[in-house]
């Protein structure tokens, strides 16, 4: 699905985020990608859809390159591409219905779009995700209006409005509490499951990462340092990734907590893709 | 130069004042230059005790002269309201119109740099120059009449509301943009769902208030010939017709109580 | 679940707006274009300058290029009386503004006819546009500066007034009770209560009109209230371009100069 080969990112500064990062994606799964504040997560997700031009390097994306896309090729690519943000970035203004259709405006044109007369399919989408994520009825509710976790949800509804083939996750619980933190990885991950699209994660908590991704990936100043299961992320793997310190306490103890993922039924399909069928 | 806040405990009867400056030498130092500047500057500008003198009396004399006002011909002064009024609504519709594309070429985290440099060297360059001086060159190039007039107040309206647009969308936060650009949305889509909704509340406050301030420069491009009730004030002060002035200058006043009225009213119902 | 469950189930349309509602957003957008379009229609534009506009346009940007640097010994005089104007105009304008603020300030007033009168004085000050004011003062004093700074702080001291009579309105009311508990005069309580929690209020605002006023002060002289104004004028009324256009260099100068000046003090102020 994605194919990563010979990243890299330098900034107009000279800063070096990037330094040859490759990997694959091939499966539908959440992977976690973990490291220390600088390490080059955020770069190297932002690359991935080109908000931040990579410098060198492919991005396939199936059978096409993203990183030699041009302005117009591009913006098809990103419809294939749902982002979800740390700081949620709905646009605060409009209301949450219009944040989830503004999902789908790489499909419509602009004088739909500006009469918010998006096609039934995309509607009826829209009305069955807001319920999936547990925000039914709150359609007109303004985004600003929202709490963090509700926001959140409409972030990740917003993202899967496009019928992604791949997520790109920032951050996602960073600025929510431990609880609500937990219900919406939980979500994101019963949604890849759902829809059979893989999530890329960014994740500053290791536990909530081997809690509920398939793959780590460790990142070090631009650098992959590992690559693996949850089960092999050890104290010896997070002293190489973040440095020296106890971390008997930050790895999550094996079978301790599970996921609880207890509804996953019907994979592989996608909402769009299913209301457009019928 | 050191500025401090107003001491909250009261310290009566020996208060001590709390001054801009702490620094007694500094403080006294501005003032002698500030002294020594007024002096020099009324020197250079010549001028003296005599002609103020002279001026008293005169100013009486044309107070009696300006009272009663002159409604007589009020035609002729409906006609240079109505037409300040028209001008005034024409430039704050066209101004607003054309201040949408003008601020979005002024925003650095939506355009290009040189398109971004032409947009601010733009607003910059009719910012400065009062509009005064604008209305003169359209004067010559358009001749007398109130269409010099339009273009004057249309000019001075875009680059203000345009000013406020860039500067609001600088100020968004990048999230938002980030965001939808990676649902991938085309330009015009980006300005419809990000910027729009977070400029529109104050972009019409905005040019709610510079129709406002478009009816009171209204009453003063005439007075370089373009158009409106300006024009006529302009030919009564020359023909020392005072007592016409006073009427004109009192539906002017009038007229920009309405505008500003108008205004707030309009404002208090959008929020 | 079947196809017409689902259609049931969830929405296929829906609207930001009721149809009520957007009729009334395009009843706004039609009256808006309407106004728009009588104002247009009735002021009579010669449409057909539009024609050779440019071309006038070009012209003149020729006949501008380059600045007649020569110029500047006549001009500088001028442009220094500018400054003067603007300055001296708002030195006169604190002086008035003052006294006339603690009228208009309810807290400070006398009684509901002094605050009356004093809100009167501040609402005609800013009703009268500067260069009205510049012809009004000129009929007075003649030609020449003092008429120029008479019309600056004449429309000053509205704007002044305003910011400072709501600032003496939001004051903290606790100092001056306590200055008064002292037994103080009238006279006492405002230098030493009132008069130091406005002050820096009464600087912004001055040093914020001042900025203006330079704005303004430049074209003061088409009414003869003295300044750069009076060159301009003639300068353009001789069709001298090549002096217009050094003489709207160094006004964009000096404009540009006092708003950073004044930007950077009213940063130091506050
Ligand atoms: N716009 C930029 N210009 C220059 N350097 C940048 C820019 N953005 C990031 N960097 C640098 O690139 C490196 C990687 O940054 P990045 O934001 O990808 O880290 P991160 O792993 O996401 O960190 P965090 O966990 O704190 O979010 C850092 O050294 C950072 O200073
Ligand atoms: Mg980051």
């Amino acid at each position: 699905m994605l194919t990563i080969s010979n990243l890299q990112k330098v900034y107009p500064n000279g800063t070096k985020a990037l330094n040859s990062i490759s990997f694959t994606v091939d499966q539908p799964q959440v992977i976690a990608i973990i490291g220390p504040s600088g390490a080059g997560k955020s770069t190297l997700i932002r690359c991935i859809n080109r908000l931040v031009e990579p410098s060198a390097g492919q991005i396939m994306l199936d059978d096409v390159n993203i990183a030699s896309l041009g302005r117009r090729d591009l913006r098809k690519a990103r419809r294939r591409m749902g982002m979800i943000f740390q700081e949620y970035n709905l646009v605060d203004r409009l209301t949450v219905m219009e944040n989830l259709l503004s999902g789908r405006l790489g499909y419509v044109s602009f004088w739909r779009a500006w009469r918010r007369n998006f096609p039934p399919d995309d509607v009826r989408a829209a009305f069955k995700l807001l319920e999936r994520v547990g925000l039914e009825g709150y359609q007109d509710t303004r985004a600003d209006a929202l709490s963090g976790g509700q926001r959140q949800r409409v972030g990740i509804a917003r993202a899967l409005m496009q019928a992604p083939d791949l997520l790109l996750v920032d951050e996602p619980t960073a600025s929510l509490d431990p609880k609500t933190s937990r219900q919406i990885m939980r979500l994101l991950v019963e949604l890849v499951e759902e829809q059979g699209t893989p999530a890329l994660v960014n994740i500053h908590d290791v536990a909530l990462a081997q809690t509920f991704s398939d793959r780590i990936i460790g990142l070090r100043k631009g650098e992959i340092v590992f690559e693996g299961t949850s089960q092999d992320v050890t104290e010896d793997v997070l002293t190489d990734i973040y440095g020296e310190e106890d971390w008997s306490l930050t790895i999550r103890k094996a079978n301790g907590e599970d996921r609880g993922d207890d509804q996953t039924q019907g994979k592989n399909n996608g909402y769009l893709r299913e209301a457009a069928t019928g | 130069m050191s500025p401090s806040l107003p001491d909250q405990t009261p310290a009566p009867p020996r208060w001590n004042r709390l001054r801009m400056i702490e620094n007694p030498a500094l403080r006294y130092g501005l003032l002698c230059l500030g002294v020594v500047y007024i002096i020099w500057s009324i020197g250079v500008l010549e001028i003296n005790w005599h002609r103020i003198s002279t001026g008293i009396p005169r100013a009486g004399n044309m107070f009696v002269r300006m009272v009663p006002p002159d409604f007589t011909r009020w035609s002729l002064l409906v006609k240079g309201v109505l037409e300040s009024v028209q001008m005034a609504l024409a430039a704050s519709f066209f101004g607003m119109l054309l201040a949408i594309p003008l601020g979005i070429c002024g925003a650095v985290n939506l355009v290009p740099k040189p398109v971004y440099f032409v947009a601010r060297t733009l607003i910059i360059l009719s910012r400065t120059f009062h509009e005064i001086i604008i209305a003169i060159f359209f004067v010559k190039i358009f001749g007398f009449g109130p269409l010099a007039g339009v273009l004057t107040l249309i000019v001075a309206s875009t680059s203000f509301i345009s000013k406020m647009i860039a500067e609001d969308i600088e100020n968004m936060t990048p999230g938002q943009l980030e965001a939808i650009r990676a649902t991938g949305a085309s330009f015009p889509q980006l300005l419809l769902y990000c910027i729009s909704p977070n400029v529109l509340p104050r972009f019409l406050g905005v040019s709610i208030y510079r129709l406002d301030a478009n009816v009171r420069h209204s009453t003063v491009v005439g007075i370089v010939g373009a158009g409106g009730i300006g024009q006529v004030l302009a030919a009564t002060f020359s023909r020392y017709d005072y007592d016409f002035s006073l009427a004109i200058l009192m539906a002017i006043v009038s007229l920009v109580f309405l505008g500003e009225f108008f205004s707030s009213w309009v404002r208090g119902y959008l929020r | 679940m079947t196809v017409t469950e689902h259609a049931k189930k969830y929405p296929q349309v829906w609207r930001r707006f009721s149809p009520r509602t957007t009729l009334i957003h395009y009843a706004w957008y039609l009256g808006i274009v309407a106004v728009a379009v009588w104002s247009v229609s009735n002021l009579d534009l010669p449409w057909g300058y539009f024609l050779d506009a440019h071309v006038q346009a070009m012209d003149l940007a020729t006949r501008m290029f380059p600045p007649d640097l020569e110029f500047w010994d006549t001009l500088a005089a001028p442009l220094l009386e500018t400054i003067h104007i603007a300055t001296l105009g708002t030195i006169v304008t604190c002086a008035i503004a003052f006294p006339i603020a603690f009228l208009a300030a309810r807290n400070t007033t006398f009684n509901t006819a002094t605050w009356f009168v004093g809100r009167f004085i501040l609402v005609t000050s800013r009703s009268v546009n500067t260069v009205v004011w510049g012809l009004f003062f000129v009929a007075i004093f003649g030609p020449g500066p003092l008429a120029g700074i008479w019309a600056i702080a004449f429309r000053s001291i509205g704007f002044m007034g305003k910011l400072v009579a709501e600032a003496i309105e939001e004051i903290d009311e606790g100092v001056v009770e306590a200055i008064e508990a002292t037994g103080a005069s009238r006279l006492q309580v405002l230098t030493y209560g009132i008069l130091p929690q406005v002050l820096p209020v009464i600087y912004g605002t001055a040093v914020y009109r001042w900025d203006i006023n330079i704005r303004e002060s430049t074209v003061l002289g088409f009414v003869g209230a003295g300044g750069i104004g009076i060159l301009l004028y003639s300068s353009i009324n001789q069709f001298q371009w090549r002096e217009v256009s050094l003489i709207l260099c160094s006004v964009f100068g000096v404009v540009l100069v006092s708003e950073f000046v004044s930007a950077m003090v009213r940063q130091r102020i506050s």
